[in-house]
């Protein structure tokens, strides 16, 4: 066994394609034979991925999903930044200027909106739970814009521990439903086109939720969505820590 | 040659993000910004640009094609090395906020996306 694991992770990358092609094999059987087209592959192979991460993670206590487990530790490369930044800018190969034009200030606009607009809803949650502490209001609050706006945040107002993973948790919740959800609402909200998805992008934001999204849902939106969520981040960290850090003060008062 | 295409999409990814990087610091920021955005627009620039080397349905082109077909494949893998485990015991505190800003999100997509058409 021990052998094998050494084998396995001199060769990673190329047992990680070895994984994902089987995994996405099962996935679009699954897709053709017993979800009759309701579901799209790529959705089910995403979904059936997030699955074995949590199998994985329950099991190892890690936190890098089936990346924990030595035999699969390559699918942690393949699946890593390096790749998928490599692979997102690929999809924009193609793309008609134009069409990214389509979407104009309101693609702009939807970036911070977006922000504010998770914050919002985390830091209201944090306070129905009974948080009085403006800096974990806001902590749990930039957790639900992305899993890294809220320890940056967290960080830098020097929040405790336990909040800090309360708002990766937060951050991580997000960033799995928002993969699993976007193909099954995606035509309700009118997800078929380049100018909604940009400003699906910036709305959303967390980039792997945004771009598992959108693979399950119409490879071809991908660049679209990738282009606004990729400010996301950066206006979450810079945001945080400052002006929502101030209002969420002035708005519980001098504690 | 395909060599060609996808050393052209290494240097663009290189470029936006170590440009994100740089913004990122300038602004006092751990975070990259932009990065991925910005090589997107270089790729662009080199494929829509008058007289661009780098046209679809060339060999050099179809070295750029193959990685935007394994870009599925790629998410996959990045699913199934997220760290699902923390968000499902993260609580009832953080599974509501996450669940809160996902639809307020989805909610808020085709008010925005019917301004943007007009």
């Amino acid at each position: 066994m021990m052998g094998l694991e050494k084998f396995a992770a001199a060769n990673g990358l190329l047992v990680g394609f070895l994984f994902v092609g089987l995994l996405m094999m099962l996935a679009y059987w699954i897709a053709r034979h017993l979800a009759r087209g309701l579901l799209h592959g790529s959705a089910i192979a995403i979904a059936l991925g997030l699955l074995l991460a949590w199998v994985a993670g329950e099991q190892t206590g890690g936190n890098k999903g089936v990346a924990d487990w030595p035999l699969l530790a390559g699918v942690g490369v393949l699946g890593g930044s390096m790749f998928r930044d490599f692979a997102i800018v690929a999809t924009a190969f193609g793309v008609r200027l134009s069409d990214l034009r389509s979407a104009g200030w309101v693609a702009a606009l939807s970036i911070p909106l977006g922000v504010v607009l998770s914050f919002l809803c985390g830091a209201v949650v944090a306070y129905g739970f009974g948080l009085r502490d403006p800096v974990a209001i806001t902590t749990i609050g930039a957790g639900a814009a992305t899993y890294i706006v809220g320890p940056v945040t967290g960080a830098s107002l020097g929040a405790a521990s336990d909040i800090i993973s309360l708002s990766i948790a937060a951050g991580l919740v997000k960033a799995v439903l928002v993969m699993i959800a976007t193909p099954l609402v995606a035509k309700r909200i009118g997800l078929d086109n380049p100018a909604s998805a940009m400003v699906y992008g910036g709305l959303m934001g967390t980039n792997s939720g945004v771009t598992g999204g959108l693979a399950a849902t119409d490879p071809k939106l991908v660049p679209y969505g990738a282009m606004t969520a990729t400010f996301y981040t950066g206006l979450g960290c810079l945001m945080g820590p400052s002006v929502l850090f101030l209002a969420v003060k002035a708005l519980l008062g001098p504690a | 040659m395909v060599i060609y295409g996808v050393a052209v999409l290494a240097g663009c990814t290189l470029v936006g993000l170590y440009v994100g990087d740089l913004l990122g610091a300038a602004l006092g920021l751990e975070a990259n910004v932009g990065g991925v955005g910005i090589a997107m627009l270089l790729m662009i620039a080199c494929t829509n640009v008058k007289g661009a080397p780098l046209k679809p349905g060339t060999p050099a082109g179809s070295g750029v094609d193959h990685w935007g077909l394994m870009y599925i494949p790629i998410i996959v893998a990045m699913a199934a090395q997220q760290n699902v485990a923390a968000a499902v015991s993260g609580g009832a505190m953080a599974m509501l906020a996450g669940v809160a800003a996902v639809v307020a999100g989805f909610a808020l997509v085709p008010v925005l996306a019917r301004m943007a058409r007009k």
